[in-house]
């Protein structure tokens, strides 16, 4: 008994000094609903939370929970990351919406940053990529290269964010190719690369020779060149996985984002907000362009990307058809953000049916 | 000279019980070593993950949370496994459970009634059980392996989850997100201890865990349970029907893992989200060996399991250790408590054998 007491106190005498050698600096938290060895989605948040420790130094210290389900546990990590002296703390997933805003009621002082909801507070901020800009980009080059006229495209869930993808990507895409077609593949899964590989094959096998994917590990590209055709990596570069197949990838890049709010905290200045950048504000990036893609269709692709930065161009650019051929977008106008938002809908051109429609 | 394993005479009935002690002993030794092995202060890292988890009341009622749904699959789980019938689809009755459960939250939506959490309990019971009952039939009906039939339909019933969730009982003010709308406080199970996720859960579960013991030790079924499970043969002869066993255990089995699949939803959640489990049917099945199919042991792996979970959560916190140390600290406790179970049933013995034995085979 005496022992175990001594142990404890030893224990607890160590958790104190831990405490107050944290007190002077800013504790940022992350949670992450994969492995930050994904080499995507919550790789890429990883990346983002070591841009805070390089520019900030000693004056911040980071803590990350990966793979935590989107269930029950997700209000515990969360709390624990409130309660042991953390000061702002991102949840980088959807599902981590309500637990986010349900611990933030209670810790007032912590500031709170939930990607990709739409709840926010006085302490919760929302923040998301407008990655259907790179969708576009993504969209042109295919629609040159492809000579089967077929693309296929690997989907996660049917949620607003996926199918603003598929569209903006589809309506590039038969802007230098009326002809092509995309053919869906609902996966269910952010990341299983197992499933993934088996989706590339399906679409491949059905014809399709350029490989795109709103799931995050690199197994899609590296059937897309065992099999010869392209691909379009997901996230992060991910050349080096198919150095042959791989176009360019549409890469998340929150370091700026994460260095300015961890700033605004050690400033005082921190407020409530709402961002959704895009390839102006460097929150999406294209990867180099695969060496293979004829000169003109990268010129093409560089363009399109300093039109979307300057605002000449809007990947949603009306007129926009519906699958039944039903005028959405008029001309002359675009998709304001509350419809890119709820979007459930395919554009002319995308085969299948929405699931849950 | 290779060791080998000879059977013993008898197995000694206070070392069953020692044993998951022991292996919880040997893991933390193990724990020790690694540990200092990887540079860390072994006292603070082992302090981390098992102490400071329950440190606190809310540690305490969140350590409670996350047992709740573990230790009520696992007394289902342990009938079953004890009359040999495999049901490896927990997962899939709870998440029935939470569809059906929260399907009756969501139908009776804006009805303020103390009736609506009973009607909910019982669409969840209703919902695993039928679950469960359908390898209980192909079982009986067409010899199918329960083993497979029970997992297959666990994929089954995450998919079907994923459709309401996507389609018919998405939230209408949720911008299609895929998540149902929050349920009322009607159709949440009341707390029981202030600022916590602590619901009457917890006391049900103690209910379950008693009832299950009288079960096993004072009834006829428990009786039949035990006499199956240990000499099927000697099960026939007295009569026993082995169809209505199975019948009994998957339906019982399934009917709680669904009861835990709509406490879930209707506790810490408070909605249907695509991922309501993660993954507590299959770590149920741990939990139920580890307690060595007796629900009280089961009720204490529960409580052991969820609390490496949570040490888990924390040794990444404040240690920024990796997350694989909770599945290593999980494998090494099992790990152990095979390695002793082998060690009470079976010496070793170095030399030439003397009498030719056959080694018994493992199955």
């Amino acid at each position: 008994m005496k022992r175990a007491g001594l142990l404890l106190a030893a224990a607890a005498a160590l958790g104190l000094a831990a405490g107050a050698q944290a007190a002077d600096k800013l504790k940022v938290g992350f949670v992450y609903v994969g492995p930050i060895g994904d080499h995507g989605w919550t790789y890429r948040h990883d990346v983002g939370r070591l841009a805070i420790e390089k520019t900030f130094g000693d004056k911040v210290e980071t803590t990350y929970v990966e793979s935590v389900s989107e269930g029950a546990d997700s209000e515990r990590v969360i709390r624990q990351l409130a309660s042991t002296g953390h000061g702002l703390i991102f949840t980088t997933s959807f599902g981590f919406m309500n637990p986010t805003v349900k611990v933030a009621k209670k810790f007032p002082k912590v500031k709170f940053e939930h990607c990709s909801g739409y709840k926010r507070a006085a302490n919760v901020s929302t923040y998301l990529a407008r990655f259907y800009e790179g969708r576009t980009i993504s969209g042109l080059v295919a629609g040159k290269m492809t000579k089967s006229n077929v693309i296929g495209y690997i989907a996660s869930f049917p949620i607003p964010e996926v199918v603003r993808g598929i569209n903006a990507f589809t309506l590039a895409l038969r802007e230098v190719n009326p002809k092509a077609e995309v053919k869906v593949v609902w996966v269910n899964t952010w990341y299983d690369p197992g499933k993934e590989g088996d989706a590339a094959k399906a679409l491949i096998d059905q014809g399709a020779d350029v490989i795109l994917q709103h799931t995050d590990s690199p197994a899609p590209a590296q059937i897309a060149q065992k099999r010869g055709v392209w691909a379009v990596g997901q996230a992060s570069d991910m050349t080096k996985f198919a150095p042959r197949a791989h176009l360019t990838a549409i890469i998340d890049n929150w370091d700026s984002y994460y260095v300015a709010r961890t700033k605004a905290v050690l400033d005082g200045t921190w407020k409530e907000s709402d961002v959704w950048g895009g390839l102006k504000s460097g929150m999406v990036e294209m990867a180099p362009y695969n060496s293979a893609i004829p000169k003109d269709v990268v010129a093409l692709a560089k363009q399109a990307e300093a039109d979307i930065k300057s605002g000449k161009r809007h990947p949603f650019q009306g007129p926009v058809r519906n699958q039944a051929g039903k005028v959405v977008i008029p001309e002359g106008k675009t998709a304001d953000d509350k419809m890119l938002l709820s979007m459930d809908w395919y554009v002319e051109g995308v085969q299948g049916k929405l699931p849950g429609k | 000279m290779l060791p080998r394993l000879e059977p013993r005479s008898g197995v000694s009935a206070a070392m069953m019980l020692l044993t998951p002690a022991i292996a919880v002993g040997l893991t933390l030794i193990a724990g020790v070593i690694m540990f200092a092995a990887l540079g860390f202060d072994p006292g603070r890292a082992l302090y981390t993950f098992f102490v400071k988890p329950v440190s606190t009341l809310y540690g305490v009622s969140e350590l409670l949370v996350k047992a709740t749904p573990l230790a009520i699959i696992g007394i289902g789980l342990a009938l079953g496994f004890r009359a040999n019938v495999w049901n490896i689809g927990a997962e899939g009755q709870f998440t029935l459970g939470a569809i059906c459960g929260g399907g009756v939250a969501l139908a009776l939506h804006g009805v303020e009634s103390w009736l609506v959490l009973p009607a909910m309990a019982v669409a969840g019971i209703l919902g695993g059980l039928a679950w469960g009952a359908i390898p209980a039939l192909l079982r009986v009906r067409f010899n199918a392996n329960e083993i497979l039939t029970s997992l297959m339909l666990t994929y089954v019933a995450t998919l079907l989850l994923s459709y309401l969730v996507h389609g018919p009982w998405r939230d209408p003010d949720g911008l299609n997100f895929p998540e149902s709308r929050m349920f009322e406080d009607s159709a949440l199970l009341p707390v029981i201890l202030d600022e916590t996720r602590l619901s009457i859960a917890a006391p049900i579960t103690l209910l379950i865990v008693l009832a299950g013991w009288l079960v096993l030790s004072r009834a006829f079924l428990g009786f039949q349970i035990k006499v199956v499970g240990q000499s099927p043969a000697a099960a026939s002869y007295a009569g026993f029907s082995e169809k209505r066993l199975i019948w009994t255990t998957l339906c019982v089995s399934g009917a709680l893992a669904g009861l835990a699949g709509m406490f879930e939803v209707s506790g810490p959640i408070g909605q249907l989200h695509p991922v309501v489990s993660p993954g507590y049917g299959f770590t149920a099945i741990i939990v139920a060996f580890l307690g060595r199919l007796h629900p009280v042991g089961v009720l204490f792996a529960s409580l052991l399991i969820a609390l490496s979970y949570l040490g888990g959560e924390l040794a990444q916190i404040e240690l920024k250790l990796p997350l694989a140390l909770t599945g290593v600290f999980q494998g090494m406790l099992l790990f152990f408590l095979l390695g002793t179970d082998v060690l009470i049933r079976y010496r070793v013995r170095f030399g030439r054998r003397g009498a030719q034995i056959a080694l018994p085979q493992g199955g």
